[in-house]
């Protein structure tokens, strides 16, 4: 049977994460659906989930008064949505729209919060694995930045 | 019997034959998007009909505004000749404004290929960074046309908007295939574009390939090459695996003038198809 604890077992964020812990993120999760445009989250909401896309496509965005919503990235299967939870004020920067049904396990950030709290080698653990997304990001975004496409002049 | 002196392969054209350009008449004008266009070409000289290898590029002249080299875009077995490129300069601006029966000088084709022959059995990853779908598509071609010789073929490319998508119409037809996967992004995405959006880098890691048994052939910018050439290596494939096709200024296309050396290299004779074993090190270095 396929259990939250294997499928999150099986994700390449949680590899090698100790057994213990590994149960303790099981249970703060749990699996959501989101319809086509439906919003997963808002810009300014408070921060206390993140998620790992299973299936869809999820688009961040941010929305221009004259340019109406703006998508700066698009996440699909296998991504981690998310990182707004670990930072104080825990609040989304972005909004996060799902472009197609999608399915993803949802983890409870609040809990984890607390549990990282107590226990600081988890929240080490949890923070080099988003430390290794966010370099990912930072790097990616980097590069849109640069706009290698556009037309010298 | 054969004496000493006979020889089983055709020699190198000389530098005569390698300077002189070919009349070509346009029969056909495609605007690809709102900068880029496709000539499609043939022979009027009534000389042997110009064959290439997937990555060759052939020096243009565009009469009363110069020389310039472009990369092939069309089909090795077709009968005429396909050139993409994008109106950025004194020579492309003039040539943009070519119609149907006007003639070009063609000199080549000129430089590397792909390493098609190379890799039968492996993956192949293709990774395109806007224009750079044009030289690709030639070894694409080469690769569909002899699929089974291959493993799994992945096409990624990536452009700054939606409306910068080269081959649309070919893309839609690739994608449809079920021996072909084609991935798609976009860095800046307009309104009601419901494809990916992120640098071209970051569908490496989603792509189904083998990493042990795979050749990666990537064009594009220089700078999108070297961040695609490190995720291709983080993902297991191997720097001999990984082939960039270079652009430079290049002018003979024979390695006589020098225009185009890259370090030790010349772009147009010892490229414009590198491995990216051979060329890691240069690419980094401002001096040349």
């Amino acid at each position: 049977m396929e259990t939250l604890e294997r499928i999150l077992a099986e994700h390449l964020f949680f590899k090698d994460l100790d057994e213990p812990y590994l149960q303790l993120v099981t249970g703060c999760a749990s699996n959501v659906r989101f319809a086509p445009d439906e919003f997963i989250f808002r810009e300014g909401e408070e921060a206390n989930q993140f998620y790992l896309i299973r299936q869809g496509r999820v688009a961040l965005q941010i929305l221009a008064p004259d340019r109406g919503p703006i998508t700066v990235e698009t996440l699909e299967e296998g991504d981690i949505l998310g990182w707004s939870w670990l930072i104080p004020p825990y609040n989304w920067h972005f909004d996060a729209r799902a472009l197609e049904m999608t399915r993803a396990i949802a983890l409870d950030a609040k809990c984890l919060r607390r549990k990282c709290e107590e226990d600081h080698n988890l929240g080490y653990e949890l923070l080099k694995r988003f430390g290794h997304i966010m370099e990912q990001r930072l790097s990616s975004t980097r590069l849109q930045l640069l706009d290698m496409y556009g037309v010298r002049s | 019997m054969a004496s000493d002196l006979d020889i089983s392969v055709q020699p190198a054209p000389g530098i005569a034959d390698a300077m002189v350009p070919h009349l070509y008449v346009i029969r056909q004008v495609r605007k690809e998007t709102d900068d880029t266009f496709t000539l499609v070409l043939q022979d009027e000289s009534g000389g042997p009909k110009l064959t290439f290898a997937p990555g060759q590029f052939n020096m243009v002249y565009v009469f009363g505004a110069g020389e310039i080299p472009i990369s092939i875009s069309g089909d090795p077995t077709s009968s005429v000749l396909v050139h993409t490129t994008r109106a950025v300069g004194t020579v492309t601006r003039v040539m943009a404004r070519l119609r149907r029966g006007d003639m070009l000088g063609i000199r080549g084709p000129f430089g590397t290929p792909w390493p098609l022959q190379d890799v039968h059995g492996h993956d192949v990853v293709i990774v395109a960074g806007g224009i750079g779908l044009a030289p690709l598509r030639p070894a694409l071609y080469d690769v569909l046309s002899h699929r089974d010789e291959f493993g799994k073929v992945v096409l990624l490319y990536g452009t700054r908007t939606p409306s910068d998508i080269l081959f649309r119409e070919e893309l839609e037809q690739w994608r449809a295939r079920f021996d072909l996967e084609v991935y798609v992004t976009v860095d800046r995405a307009q309104a009601g574009w419901r494809g990916n959006v992120g640098v071209v880098t970051t569908l490496i890691h989603k792509s189904p390939f083998d990493p042990q048994k795979t050749t990666a052939m990537v064009c594009g910018p220089e700078i999108m090459m070297r961040f695609t050439a490190l995720e291709l290596q983080k993902r297991g494939v191997s720097p001999d695996s990984i082939y960039l096709s270079l652009e430079r200024n290049m002018k003979c296309g024979i390695g006589l003038c020098g225009h185009c050396q890259f370090g030790p290299l010349f772009v147009c004779k010892d490229g414009p198809v590198f491995s990216y074993s051979r060329i890691k090190d240069l690419l980094v270095k401002r001096e040349i």
